[in-house]
């Protein structure tokens, strides 16, 4: 939780500064949930993330360096800097990306799930993460239905922080969303998304009846982001959470709590540490070399495509 | 002269459109926190049942404007990226674009579907970065995409009057843009009717866009060298054939640039209908994203897949050779 905290707020001061291009979707707040759910994961289990990414992505395992280098649009990044913060990615571990497009996620995990059950490996889990907004994607219910229907291993973890930008969670969603997830045949239930151990324990035992074939799980994390949507959220002159709302919610802050279960001692060797691979990331990424213009179009397409007259 | 922008121009047709008639409602994401600027403030005047914010839920609430405008709403549906155009692509042109004509006539489909923030968000990579306007005129949905703030009010008003589905795009890199313009002078432009921004006579560039600010400019820069005619179309579907007809004709020299990808897109048209009918004296120049193009995130190689008026002057001196 430390790293992707500051990670993030590394990440904010370098969008601020206009190194990171684009802005970023901080996760600052949530980070109880990546870190509880990837606790349970194993290297070959598969994830799929969001538009607010970047804690998924270390939590399952992404070198913080070369996920900086990204975000600086380097060739030494997760993505040869062709994604960025929303499309950051590292398929080697699972990790098959961020996503810009709300619930885009959820029926590549349930993809990725059949995948392992068609090679024998159905003890590998797909987890797919998204927000309460994605919960009208109609996708993300139709991905539901899918992985009910074959009784895959895939833990559906839905981040309930709120807001889907603006709009509060009760003006988007109609009922809630345990019950919608059970409605369709999905193992369901809410945790204290602010509670690191909170979410592992319910995230242990989801991922431990995927793996042994008792079918798909649906997790509400309920949590809250600590700053704006987006990094140009303030200059776009919305006001849709009240100061005591934000305030409160700091007082939830899921890393105060988890260090108030530490002993100072080694609160304090966390701290240090994480602020030597941030320096290090730091230094790797703002070392890195970008790409040559002339590769823009470069991994556009697997096989080959003929080249045109005059190109 | 007061200055108008480009965002509070559309806003201002909203604003107008929404008094004149109030069947004109307005529907989508964040909207009445107006979090893209362009529904800023209706909220407030007309209320949040005439400003609606929907559920991330684009499929069913574009085909729930194609309803509503059946049973005689006007709405005007408002998309955060231009690239939701994938996920809504049924509703608009599978159910909007063919009710009128597969009812033989019964029902028509008033609705104006908007996207701000059209084309490259510098850093905003591949998912976001999209212009897809070509997309629309291939399926035969009218579409606007206004190059100034008056342009952008008075399409937009054209739209929202019109009894078909109409597509406004408000390209990124003109938003920030604005005009001096008197409020008298704004009015409705109609769809189908390009702009002669530049005469000229040697030679004929058609503009979709933010680059029509590119090519006035790479136009002044070659003055010494070449009479640069800059035409406008204004609405990529209908094409103001008549007005680039006579233009084409005259210098028999042609140019296009257009942010979308190079196969089948917008210049593509207009460069095939140029050679077929308006007897050209040298091969055409189109300028374009390439085939397939997916914008990267890093923003040298987001910029080197973009037509720019460098190209642009390249090309001219080409078809001048
Ligand atoms: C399909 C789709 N619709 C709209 C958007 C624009 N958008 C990006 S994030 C977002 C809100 C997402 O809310 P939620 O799912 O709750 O995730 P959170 O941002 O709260 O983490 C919206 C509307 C998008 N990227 N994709
Ligand atoms: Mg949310």
């Amino acid at each position: 939780m430390r790293l992707i905290r500051e990670f993030e707020e590394h990440c904010l001061e370098k969008a601020l500064a206009g190194t990171i291009v684009g802005g970023i979707h901080p996760y600052i707040g949530q980070e109880a949930v990546a870190v509880g759910v990837s606790a349970c994961l194993r290297a070959d289990d598969v994830i799929t993330s969001t538009h607010r990414g970047h804690g998924h992505v270390l939590a399952k395992g992404a070198d913080p360096a070369r996920a900086l280098a990204e975000l600086y649009g380097a060739s030494t990044g997760l993505n040869r800097g062709r994604g960025g913060s929303m499309h950051a990615a590292d398929v080697s571990l699972g990790i098959y990306g961020a996503n810009g497009i709300v619930g885009a996620g959820a029926p590549i995990a349930v993809g990725a799930a059949w995948a392992a059950r068609r090679a024998g490996r159905d003890d590998r889990v797909a987890v797919a993460f998204f927000g309460d907004g994605a919960l009208s994607q109609g996708v993300v219910l139709e991905a539901f239905n899918m992985a009910a229907l074959w009784s895959l291993p895939v833990l559906f973890v839905c981040e309930n922080n709120g807001y889907a930008t603006s709009l509060p969670v009760d003006r988007g969603l109609a009922g809630d969303p345990v019950t919608r997830a059970a409605g369709f045949g999905l193992t369901a239930e809410a945790v204290d998304g602010m509670d690191v151990e909170a979410v592992a324990e319910a995230a242990g035992r989801a991922v431990d009846a995927c793996r042994a074939g008792a079918g798909p799980h649906f997790l509400e994390c309920a949590t809250y982001r600590f700053h704006g949507h987006h990094t140009v959220e303030h200059l776009m002159g919305t006001k849709y959470r009240d100061d005591d709302e934000v305030a409160g919610a700091w007082s939830r802050d899921p890393l105060t709590r988890q260090r108030d279960r530490l002993t100072p001692e080694a609160a304090a060797e966390v701290d240090t540490e994480i602020a030597v691979l941030i320096a290090e990331a730091e230094a790797f990424a703002s070392s890195s070399p970008g790409s040559d213009p002339g590769d823009a179009l470069d991994y556009l397409y697997a096989g080959l495509v003929p080249a045109r007259p005059g190109a | 002269m007061p200055s108008l922008s480009y965002v509070a121009a559309v806003n201002r047709a909203l604003r107008d459109e929404m008094a004149r008639d109030e069947r004109v409602c307005v529907l989508g994401e964040d909207v009445s926190q107006g979090i893209t600027g362009l529904t800023k403030g209706l909220a407030a005047v007309y209320g949040t049942d005439r400003v609606v914010d929907m559920p991330l839920s684009e499929q069913a609430f574009t085909s729930l404007a194609t309803g509503a405008a059946i049973a005689g709403q006007r709405p005007v549906v408002e998309f955060q990226i231009p690239s939701l155009l994938y996920l809504v692509f049924e509703q608009i042109a599978n159910q909007a674009h063919k009710f009128s004509l597969m009812t033989g006539g019964q029902a028509a489909v008033p609705v104006t579907y908007l996207f701000p923030g059209s084309g490259s968000r510098s850093g905003m990579a591949g998912q976001h970065s999209d212009h897809p306007y070509s997309l629309l005129a291939h399926v035969g949905i009218k579409t606007a995409v206004p190059s100034t703030p008056s342009d952008a009010y008075g399409l937009l008003l054209s739209a929202i009057r019109e009894p078909d589905p109409v597509a406004v795009f408000a390209p990124t890199l003109l938003m920030g843009a604005s005009e001096e313009i008197d409020d008298d002078d704004l009015e409705a432009v109609p769809l189908g009717s390009a702009r002669v921004c530049r005469e000229g006579t040697d030679v004929t560039v058609v503009a979709v866009g933010h680059l029509v600010p590119v090519a006035l400019q790479v136009a002044e820069g070659m003055a010494g060298e070449a009479s640069v005619e800059v035409i406008d179309p204004r609405t990529v579907y209908p094409v103001d054939w008549e007005t680039l007809g006579k233009s084409i004709t005259r210098t028999g020299r042609l140019v296009v640039i257009d942010d979308s990808n190079r196969m089948c897109g917008f210049g593509a048209e207009i460069v095939a209908t140029a050679v077929e009918e308006f007897g050209l004296t040298v091969p055409p120049v189109r300028l374009s994203r390439p085939d397939g193009a997916v914008i990267p995130y890093a923003l040298n190689l987001d910029h080197a897949l973009l037509p720019d008026g460098r190209g642009l002057a390249g090309a001219i001196r080409a078809v001048l050779r």
